[in-house]
């Protein structure tokens, strides 16, 4: 398939920018240990956003996976898995924020580590929020690719260290047009004390139209009315 | 922390400053003071009480589901939890709970996701997103759609299981179930008193809840 973009996210770094429905965007962890804090919302009405308890209670699930669709607040498919070879990625753990990375890895500031200070998943959310024209009222739960937390019977919360190998890949296809908000910072519950330094690989490719037996769409009936939504949405625009 | 954490509570209903009762259906917004303490009744059991928070001196920062939980390592709320903003400020305290757990993340029902979760034509059917909706459009501008994010379900069983299931189960709480929540600082809070039709965790059958309010 023809690349049509591709950058390499640093361990800190973040990134957004609007990318069109209909292509695909295959992350792969360059190294061992991963974690992308990613959120989502309609290039077109920014108030429409990822909505985490919509989508995981549609397909009654509380990680994510190839066959899951990502659902807007607006009950439409934002973006699907089509491919993943790690089988679980984490929708409930948010990101990190400036106060708990200093007390995990200790207080760092630009005065004195200059660009190798490390950064916080509130901060660069933050930051590019408001490069997009939105603030921090627009924070949600977002997804954390490559990272595994799993919750015992009595709820407890656990976290998997050796989940995400090296050459890791998950590939989303974007079912509208969305603004993406990209964070490489630690996963909350990742209990390590090293701050995990990891680039990762994003790649945009074009993706193939979708036809009615997809996987994705078929993946429950829950998901068939969403891209149903959604297709709707689109034909009423006329685009 | 302890799973069915169940605590009852010392304040007796006739010292309270607010006491009032929340249809089936209805909503409800109030700015609670720092140090009142909250608490909301399921009167006829396995009630829904969809809740939102904000703190009232800056209305940006909203309550967060994943900070809550994160904070704690555990996605259920009881008797100790500590309800926190997105900012990671603690906005309340649960002081006492004999229902014993609360769901985190099954959300709020609306309109659009009961097309998706039961079928096109729910589309027209009260939700609790609506109600939410009508009760911000009070606030003159203060909030709108975007001030909307994931919220508690108090008296709701949502478990999760191991290999990352979710399913929606009943049988948690019961009539007269409570849970009771301490504002550490200016907090508005918002109800919406499930009016859900589609989903047999209330029997099909939205009932009333109370909420009485006291100054400590
Ligand atoms: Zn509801």
């Amino acid at each position: 398939m023809n690349l049509i973009w591709k950058t390499t996210m640093r361990p800190g770094g973040k990134w957004s920018g609007f990318v069109g429905r209909g292509k695909l965007l295959r992350f792969t962890a360059l190294e061992a240990g991963a974690n992308v804090s990613m959120l989502m919302y309609n290039a077109r009405d920014l108030s429409e956003r990822y909505n985490m308890p919509d989508t995981l209670k549609a397909q009654h699930t509380s990680h994510l996976t190839r066959g899951h669709v990502l659902m807007s607040d607006n009950g439409r498919a934002m973006a699907s898995i089509t491919e993943d070879s790690l089988g679980w990625h984490d929708a409930i753990c948010g990101y990190s924020t400036r106060e708990a990375t200093d007390i995990k890895y200790g207080a760092t500031r630009y005065q004195e580590q200059r660009n190798d200070w490390l950064r916080s998943g509130q901060e660069n959310f933050a930051v590019e929020l408001v490069r997009c024209g939105l603030g921090r009222k627009d924070l949600v739960p977002n997804v954390n690719l490559f990272s595994k937390v799993y919750c015992d019977e009595d709820g407890c919360m656990h976290f998997c260290e050796d989940h995400c190998k090296a050459g890791s890949t998950v590939t989303l296809r974007t079912e509208m047009d969305i603004l993406l908000v990209l964070s490489n910072t630690p996963n909350p519950l990742d209990p390590r004390n090293a701050y995990p330094a990891v680039p990762v690989l994003l790649e945009v490719l074009p993706a193939a139209g979708v036809e009615s037996s997809d996987y994705c769409v078929n993946y429950r009936p829950e998901n068939r009315r969403a891209f149903e939504n959604t297709w709707e949405y689109y034909a009423l625009m006329g685009v | 922390m302890a799973v069915f954490n169940r605590v009852e509570s010392p304040r007796k209903a006739e010292d309270a400053v607010f006491d009032q009762t929340i249809l089936a259906g209805d909503g409800w917004a109030h700015e609670l003071q720092p140090g009142q303490v909250l608490r909301i009744v399921d009167l006829e059991g396995n009630q829904a009480a969809d809740t939102l928070f904000y703190d009232a001196d800056n209305p940006d920062d909203h309550y967060s589901a994943a900070a809550t939980i994160v904070g704690q390592g555990n996605i259920y709320l009881t008797a100790g939890s500590v309800l926190r903003a997105e900012s990671g400020k603690v906005l309340l305290k649960i002081v006492a709970d004999t229902c014993g757990r609360h769901d985190t993340l099954g959300g709020a029902c609306s309109a659009q996701s009961n097309t998706v979760r039961y079928a096109h034509e729910k589309l027209h059917m009260h939700n609790c997103r609506d109600t939410f909706m009508l009760q911000l459009a009070n606030y003159e501008g203060a909030y709108t759609k975007r001030d909307l994010a994931p919220n508690i379900n108090f008296f709701m069983n949502v478990p999760v299981t191991p290999d990352g299931g979710l399913e929606f189960a009943d049988g948690v709480s019961a009539p007269g179930c409570y849970v009771e929540l301490q504002s550490m600082c200016c907090t508005l809070a918002l109800i919406s008193n499930c009016p859900q039709l589609n989903n047999p965790c209330n029997a099909y059958n939205p009932t009333p809840i109370r909420v009485l309010i006291w100054n400590s």
